[in-house]
Formats: structure tokens, sequence, C-alpha cells
């Protein structure tokens, strides 16, 4: 439990240090840095799938991608764009309703109780695989097709028209 | 876990560490002295006979060098760039099963650090975030060529992972199972069932899919655009002296090492050889396994630089459309055709 305790401040630490970094390419490797400390908590719980996907994807290729989009546009202090007053005006007003909603929902905070799992190891490979073609199958191809469709529609906004070919 | 437990646990990386990091070493001398075989030239022998010292006059050079961080670097990630490619080149070898398990005084030491059962995709996530170390260490230099070769890197590197896992894929629907051990395992000997045991002989062209890349993965020649010095003066290490570019080039042959090492596990059998089954005292096979496994990681190591030697290097249009247009829908219909092989002939 000390161990979840300290991970889940690791969690919180990090991903504060991603929106009050001044760099943005530094945001980015804090953020690589909340994602691993998730990948922790997967493993923590027991889904070493969960953890190692979570650990390939997102660390692996989708952080990786930010990073790359963010190397590529020069960031700086010139580049930076100023904003106008009534938006630091409203800025400062939206923050401070989101922190009375914030503290007042602490008022209301208590330990919930954890659900305790059927079957304790479902975040092996094999028993999720199972449950995911079995049970949740309808869901999980679902959810195939939308990514397709997101694939699709990235493909066709990246091709170019069809130019007649120049002759040399 | 006992104390004794963890003691050989504590040795067996200990060792497994050395190892990597000697190999590595020898590893630079090999590539010179194959280098000059395949020029016609002598190559380094004046440390020692035949030059047998020359990697630690290297190493002596790199650690003696001046130290040098320049001015628009951004310090802390400077450093860090270098660190973290040899960490992520290191921990890749805690999956891989070295050998059979050995007994001594009626103790079973597993000569594999760990058996998670998801072991391939662990060295998948390693694999992945060996980009960081050459994306942090090129931007953090605000040198132009660091960061084009680190932007390099970062797509070469996104654009192989497609492919090496949907070959992987394919091969896990022949093995059934995702821990190395297990996969070593099961391709116990050479000749099993009126078929070669090893899993080459099932998965040839995904083997060939991996090994392309494999190559790219770890950013040797023809695929070392990253760092192409005919365009990029020295790549994503450009500002780099003294060890830290040391590092990344030891954390280059480290990671030959180690895909050497899955792909002789993956596909060449790993620690079986031919007729282990007519050897009867199991520690003597198991010793035996680990120089089998050694030599099939030694062929694979000269097959790099065998490589590195012959082909020109790509161009980078070529190299993208060489991984995403040939090498994904490849993997793609060897899986297909490894569906319905498994339906229609099992």
């Amino acid at each position: 439990m000390s161990t979840f305790y300290f991970i889940a401040f690791l969690s919180i630490f990090f991903s504060i240090l991603v929106i009050s970094a001044k760099n943005p390419v530094h945001s980015i490797l804090y953020l690589v840095l909340t994602f691993f400390t998730f990948t922790i908590h997967y493993i923590l719980l027991n889904a070493q799938f969960l953890a190692v996907v979570n650990f390939i994807v997102y660390m692996g290729a989708i952080l990786v991608l930010f990073l790359y989009t963010l190397m590529l546009i020069n960031l700086n202090k010139e580049a930076e764009p100023v904003k106008p007053f009534m938006v630091k005006i409203a800025a400062v007003f939206g923050g401070g309703i989101l922190a009375v909603a914030l503290v007042s929902s602490l008022k209301l905070l208590g330990v919930s109780d954890p659900v305790v799992l059927k079957n304790p190891d479902l975040g092996l490979v094999k028993n999720l695989g199972k449950v995911l073609f079995n049970e949740f199958l309808l869901p999980f191809e679902i959810s195939s097709v939308l990514l397709l469709s997101a694939m699709v529609g990235a493909v066709l906004l990246a091709t170019k028209e069809k130019e007649p070919k120049a002759t040399i | 876990m006992e104390l004794i437990d963890l003691l050989i646990k504590i040795a067996l990386i200990i060792v497994i560490f050395v190892i990597s990091l000697v190999v590595a070493m020898y590893s630079t001398y090999a590539e010179r002295k194959i280098a000059a075989f395949f020029q016609d030239r002598v190559g380094p022998n004046r440390a020692g006979p035949w030059g047998i010292l020359q990697p630690l006059a290297d190493g002596g050079k790199m650690f003696l060098k001046e130290e040098i961080i320049p001015t628009n670097a951004t310090g802390f990630l400077f450093i860090v760039g270098p660190s973290l490619a040899i960490l992520t080149a290191c921990i890749g070898s805690a999956v891989i099963p070295w050998g059979q398990n050995l007994e001594i005084g009626g103790r079973v030491i597993p000569l594999q650090v760990t058996d998670i059962n998801v072991g391939i995709l662990y060295i998948f996530g390693v694999v992945s975030l060996g980009v960081y170390g050459i994306m942090i260490g090129g931007w953090a230099s605000n040198n132009k060529y660091s960061l084009l070769g680190a932007i390099r890197a970062a797509s070469q590197n996104i654009s192989y992972e497609i492919s090496m896992g949907l070959s992987i894929i394919a091969l896990l629907m022949v093995t059934g199972t995702l821990s190395l051990g297990e996969i070593a395992k099961q391709q116990h000997g050479f000749w099993a069932d009126g078929y070669f045991s090893w899993n080459v002989f099932k998965q040839p062209l995904g083997f060939l899919l991996f090994i392309v890349c494999a190559f790219a993965e770890t950013n040797r020649s023809p695929f070392d655009l990253p760092e192409c010095e005919t365009e990029l003066v020295g790549g994503y290490h450009t500002e780099y002296s003294s060890m830290k570019l040391g590092f990344y080039l030891f954390a280059e042959y480290i990671n030959m090492f180690i895909s050497s090492a899955v792909m002789a596990t993956l596909y060449f059998g790993g620690y079986n050889f031919p007729f282990m089954d007519l050897i009867h005292s199991p520690n003597l096979v198991a010793i035996l396994g680990v120089v089998a496994l050694f030599i099939k990681i030694f062929m694979f190591i000269f097959f790099f630089m065998w490589v590195r030697w012959t082909l020109p290097r790509f161009r980078y249009d070529q190299l993208m459309d060489l991984g995403w247009k040939t090498l994904i829908p490849l993997a793609i219909a060897n899986i297909v055709l490894t569906g319905i092989f498994m339906t229609f002939f099992k």
C-alpha cells in the first residue's frame, strides 16, 4: 500500500510538472515520466499486459510522436503568442471556479471500497484475451473499426491532390 | 526468496552485464578487423598481439578526452541522452534465457534473470524506449544536424517497430506464448515430429522481416541514416565528445548484441542444439547450450557487420517506402498465411 501511495504521489507530482514546465519539450518529457508511473500502477494491480502495452504504445510511440512534432516546431520566446488582457482575466476566473469545485469536493472525500476482482489474475495475457474475445467481442471489434476509420481519415488528409506530371 | 537465491540472482545479473559489456567492447574490435578484411587491409594491430588490446586503448582514450558541453546545449538533458541510451541498451538482457537450468548441489539455478510471461513485449518496450536517448541527446545539443539526426531516428524507429510487431504476431500464433523461456523450450533439439523444431523453419518470412527491422532498430547500416555523415556531419551525436560519445557508440554495440540474442532465441532455437538428447548429463547440456547460444549470437553479430561493409546506405525516402509499403504488407500477409496454414493443416 505504501508503494501505491509513493507512486501515486510521483504521478501527481510529474503531472503537475507537465503543466508548469515552461519549455514544451520538458513538458513532454515529464509526461513520459507520468506515463511511466502509470505503468508501475498497472504492475501493482497485477495487470502485466496492460502495463507493457501502456509502456510500448504510450511511452514508446505516441509520446515519441509528440516529441517529434514539438522538436520540429521552433518554440521560443519570440514565437510565444501574446494573450490579451481579457483572456487572462477569464483564465483567472475559470481557474478560481475550478478551485472552488475541487475544494468543495474535498469535503466529501472518503476512502472508497476497493473492488475485489473475482479472478485476481485477470490482467495476465491469457485471461485478458479470453475475456476480450468472449464477453467483450462486439465492443472490441467495434473499437477496431473506429481506429481503422480514423486511420483512413488521416491517410485522406495526408494525400495530396494528384497533379499532372511535369515534363522534365 | 532465500538469501542464497538472491545472491545467485545478483551474481547472474552481474555476469550477464559484464558479458554484454565485454562482447560489445570486442565487437568494436571485430568490426574494425572485419572491415579491414573486407577492404583488404590489415586493421588495428598495434596494441598487443594482433591489436587485441585495441578496445581498451579506445576506451582509455574516450575517458581521458576533454569533456565539452556546448554553451547553448540544455545542460541536464545533454547528459541524460547518452545515459538513457546505455541504460535502455543494458536492461534488455534481463528476459533472455541464456541456457537450461543448472543443477549444482541439489540447487536449481535458472540461467535467465526473470521469465516474465510477457517477455517479448518487454523487449519491445525496451526497444521503443531506446529512441529517447537519441532524441533527447539530439535535441539538447541545440544543433541542427543533431536535431535532424534525432528526428530521423525517431521516425525510423516508429516505422520499423510496426512491422517488427506484426512479424512477431505471426510467431506468437505458432508458439502460443509470450514468454521467451517458454519459446526457447519449445524449440528443443533440432528435429521433432517430422519437422525442424526451430522457429526459423516455421516462420521464414517472419524471420526475414524481423532481421530487417532489427537492423533498422539498432540504427545499423544500411539503415544508419540518423548518423549519416555525408549529410549530417555526425548525426545526433555531432556535439558529443569524450565518454558521452563513447556511450552512444557503445550502446549501439550492446543493442546489436541484445538483438542478436533475441533473434537467436526467437528463431534459431536459443540454447538448443542438434543431438542434445544424446548427452545425458543435464549440466553438460546446459553448458553446451550456453556455448551454442553464444555461437549463434556471434554469427548474427558477424552478419550485422558483413551487411554494414557490403551494402550502401539507403536514401531516406527509400527507407520509408521499404518500411511502410513493403515490410508492413508482407508482415500482414505473413500473419494471414500463418492463420490459414494453422486452420487447415493442423
